[in-house]
């Protein structure tokens, strides 16, 4: 049998599987990519008009579009580069030195909020951050002033909100990471004398680095695309006071029935995708 | 590969192609005897008035019909999310229903869409068209002069107020404000002398949608002048004057001076809901800019029995801004019955059409629906006269009434009032800087096509 036969031989298991990737996953993907250069729309003046990067320009002039991008930042950056991803380091640090019940009930708790539906995670926090809601109960209990949370600080809310949701991933990561740690190079370390906060800078952290990396990325793209969590809570609003990118893009396609246009955003959200993905891979140097 | 893998494959690939090759999951497929019926189910699990009135009327038409079927398909949804629902299912032959219910502001766009048939084929061989009113007629038809819906019934508006809460005010029981300052007045005397209670509900922001802009903001901006939204001698839109922004103004007054329900209250899609079967009924709102509809939720199996309301509500008409001729002024909409341009059975579509328009069962609509009748003999009906107090005075109104443009980028148009309105009312923009916004989106969306006033 010759090496080229036996090459194309190789490929026979994975090519129904490479078929129906290509029919389901890349047919629709080129679709979406050539939508986002036309005018199309979900009612009224019908038709599929090559525009160009008219779309793309529109965007960039559009205060909504900038405000929506500010805000996808600052909710990434909120929720899932700080809140997830050093709550969950924390939570894996303080349950390796816990005892077995309270690893048990904790790891319970964290998972039991991440495996929980985003919708109905969406509608807990709801009711949790709403006027009358749980928190402004525990708060006048506590006779402290409350305060309408969705309304005054709803980007702050829905970032609480996918802290408590998506934390488990993160510590489920990092457990295993820390748990990769030999335990002789740590006790070699306080032979040596180093403190509790210098071994975990000089030697926790850059032996979990990978994992650090890689978390940071998952957790960035999976915060990047939170659609339902915010529709439910917020809706975008009040104003545009929580309008992320996939909100916005929903209201542009679907309530403004601009389907063209929230299809370039959506190109332009998974730009902004790629470009964190690339800043990780850099910086972690993460093997993918 | 394991012994099994062929298995795994084979069965794949099956399941694959009868996926795809059947349609599952696509819809009818092209059942000939079914007719597929989409309409917007209320969001309030207990206002159920209109499927049980569908529910009846497909019993009939079954029984009428041997060996043919309706099937209804409800959205229970916001009308955004409906409208966006139906017109998603109609893109597509697989999922298109056969009848479509639609409110007429958005039907324009839909025909430009081409998502529905044009129904002149069936309306000359049909006894009961000639019914209609001319401006019922005209609600459904295109630029092109084909009709392609048939209206069911349409509303007016105005000022419901509670008159208990005005008695303790101080206020008269006949209260008829000559313009938009005795409203606020009004308001003010309220929130002065009756504590806990809500002055005055408009309807504001992107939540409720048209029902904001429509009863909010058109029922301020149509008593500002003569045709302030769109010229229809220029065939322009109109960019926001004066009058538009004198209306935000008033509804950020309404709100920025605790006039109105709590922000949050107001801005949240379901506060329609909640003025019907809370608010009003709790005696908590003493006014609402409400439409002539109000009614149906409190009478015969409605959401919330309240067999006062009509002893403890009254209406007055609403005033134009200074007291401007003819003084009042009022909008009116309506949904209407539609076939899409894909539907598989438009002729057996008409024919539920037919049923649902019976004189009997369209009164029997009216009347639990609390229409506006668009139809002379029902509007002659001494059934429908007496359905519900206040009809007449709704009737009255339909002499002063506004339609809005209708055309195919309305609805965007009124996304980009929502969106100014909800502006001024979170105190995020000045009635100036939220009527410049949205200005610039005019000129988006008419393509440049604007004049100004």
């Amino acid at each position: 049998m010759s090496a080229k036969r036996t090459g194309l031989w190789r490929w026979a298991p994975i090519a129904p599987a490479t078929a129906l990737l290509l029919l389901f996953l890349a047919g629709p993907i080129g679709y979406c990519v050539w939508i986002a250069f036309t005018n199309t729309q979900l009612t009224g003046a019908s038709g599929s008009d090559f525009v160009g990067l008219d779309n793309f320009r529109r965007a960039f002039a559009d205060d909504n579009f900038r405000n929506a991008v500010r805000l996808t930042l600052v909710f990434t950056f909120i929720s899932a580069v700080i809140g997830q991803n050093t709550l969950g380091l924390a939570l894996a640090g303080l349950m390796r030195a816990a005892s077995r019940p309270v690893r048990t009930v904790t790891g319970t708790l964290v998972i039991t909020a991440w495996v929980l539906p985003e919708i109905v995670a969406a509608f807990l926090l709801y009711t949790f951050f709403r006027r009358e809601g749980t928190l402004n109960a525990l708060l006048d209990w506590l006779h402290l002033p409350g305060q309408n949370w969705l309304f005054t600080l709803p980007i702050l809310a829905v970032s609480f909100a996918n802290v408590w949701r998506g934390t488990a991933f993160s510590m489920l990561i990092y457990s295993a990471a820390l748990a990769e740690i030999p335990r002789d190079i740590t006790e070699a370390a306080e032979v040596d004398g180093a403190s509790g906060p210098r071994r975990v800078w000089h030697i926790t952290l850059p032996m979990i680095r990978r994992s650090i990396g890689t978390n940071l990325m998952l957790n960035t793209l999976s915060t990047l695309s939170v659609f339902g969590l915010i529709w439910a809570m917020t809706r975008g609003g009040p104003g545009n006071r929580s309008q992320t990118l996939p909100v916005f893009m929903y209201d542009q396609a679907f309530l403004k029935s601009l389907i063209g246009y929230g299809t370039a955003v959506a190109l332009l959200l998974l730009l902004v995708g790629s470009l964190f993905s690339i800043v990780y891979l850099r910086l972690m140097k993460v093997e993918v | 590969m394991r012994p099994t893998a062929p298995l795994i494959l084979i069965t794949a690939v099956t399941a694959l192609a009868a996926g795809t090759l059947t349609a599952c999951g696509g819809g009818s497929g092209g059942d000939r005897d079914t007719v597929k019926v989409v309409y917007n189910r209320s969001t309030d699990n207990k206002i159920r008035f209109k499927d049980a009135h569908l529910e009846a009327a497909k019993k009939q038409f079954e029984k009428d019909h041997p060996g043919k079927k309706i099937k209804l398909i409800p959205v229970q949804a916001p009308d955004n999310d409906y409208a966006t629902k139906a017109q998603q299912m109609m893109r597509s032959p697989k999922t298109a229903p056969d009848l479509v219910y639609e409110d007429t502001f958005r039907i324009n766009s839909d025909i430009k869409a081409g998502y529905l048939k044009s129904l002149d084929g069936y309306l000359p061989e049909w006894d009961q068209w000639s019914q209609f009113v001319d401006t019922a007629k005209a609600a459904a038809k295109a630029e092109d002069g084909k009709t392609y819906g048939i209206p069911d019934g349409t509303d007016t508006r105005g000022l419901w107020f509670n008159k208990a809460i005005f008695a303790e005010a101080g206020l008269p029981a006949d209260w008829q404000p000559r313009n938009w300052a005795e409203i606020l007045q009004a308001a003010r005397t309220v929130k002065r002398k009756v504590p806990g209670a809500i002055p005055l509900n408009v309807y504001t922001g992107k939540g409720p949608g048209e029902a904001a802009v429509m009863q909010g903001f058109e029922m301020l901006l149509y008593g500002t002048g003569a045709d302030p939204l769109y010229d229809p001698s220029a065939k322009k839109w109109v960019s926001a004057g004066k009058g538009f922004q004198d209306s935000l103004d008033f509804v950020r007054t309404v709100y920025a001076e605790k006039l109105g329900p709590d922000v949050t209250d107001a801005l949240d899609p379901n506060v329609g809901t909640r003025v019907a079967t809370e608010w009003f009924p709790e005696g908590k709102l003493a006014i609402s800019l409400d439409g002539s509809w109000m009614g149906q939720n409190w009478i015969n199996k409605g959401p919330k029995e309240w067999p006062e309301w009509s002893k403890e509500l009254a209406q007055t008409p609403m005033p134009t801004q200074n007291g401007q001729a003819p003084g009042k002024v009022s909008m009116s909409g309506g949904w209407a019955w539609s076939v899409p341009q894909k539907a598989k059975n438009p002729d057996l579509a008409f024919d539920f059409v037919k049923t649902l328009q019976t004189k009997e069962n369209a009164t029997r609509w009216c009347v639990v629906a609390a229409q506006i009748a668009v139809r002379k003999d029902v509007a002659a009906d001494p059934g429908y006269l007496k359905s519900m107090p206040g009809i007449d005075f709704f009737t009255g109104l339909v002499q002063y009434t506004h339609y809005r443009p209708a055309l195919p980028v309305y609805p965007q148009v009124s996304t980009a009032i929502g969106e100014a309105m909800e502006k001024v009312t979170t105190g995020d923009a000045s009635a100036a800087d939220a009527a410049k916004a949205y200005n610039d989106q005019l000129r988006t969306i008419a393509d440049g096509a604007v004049v100004s006033k």
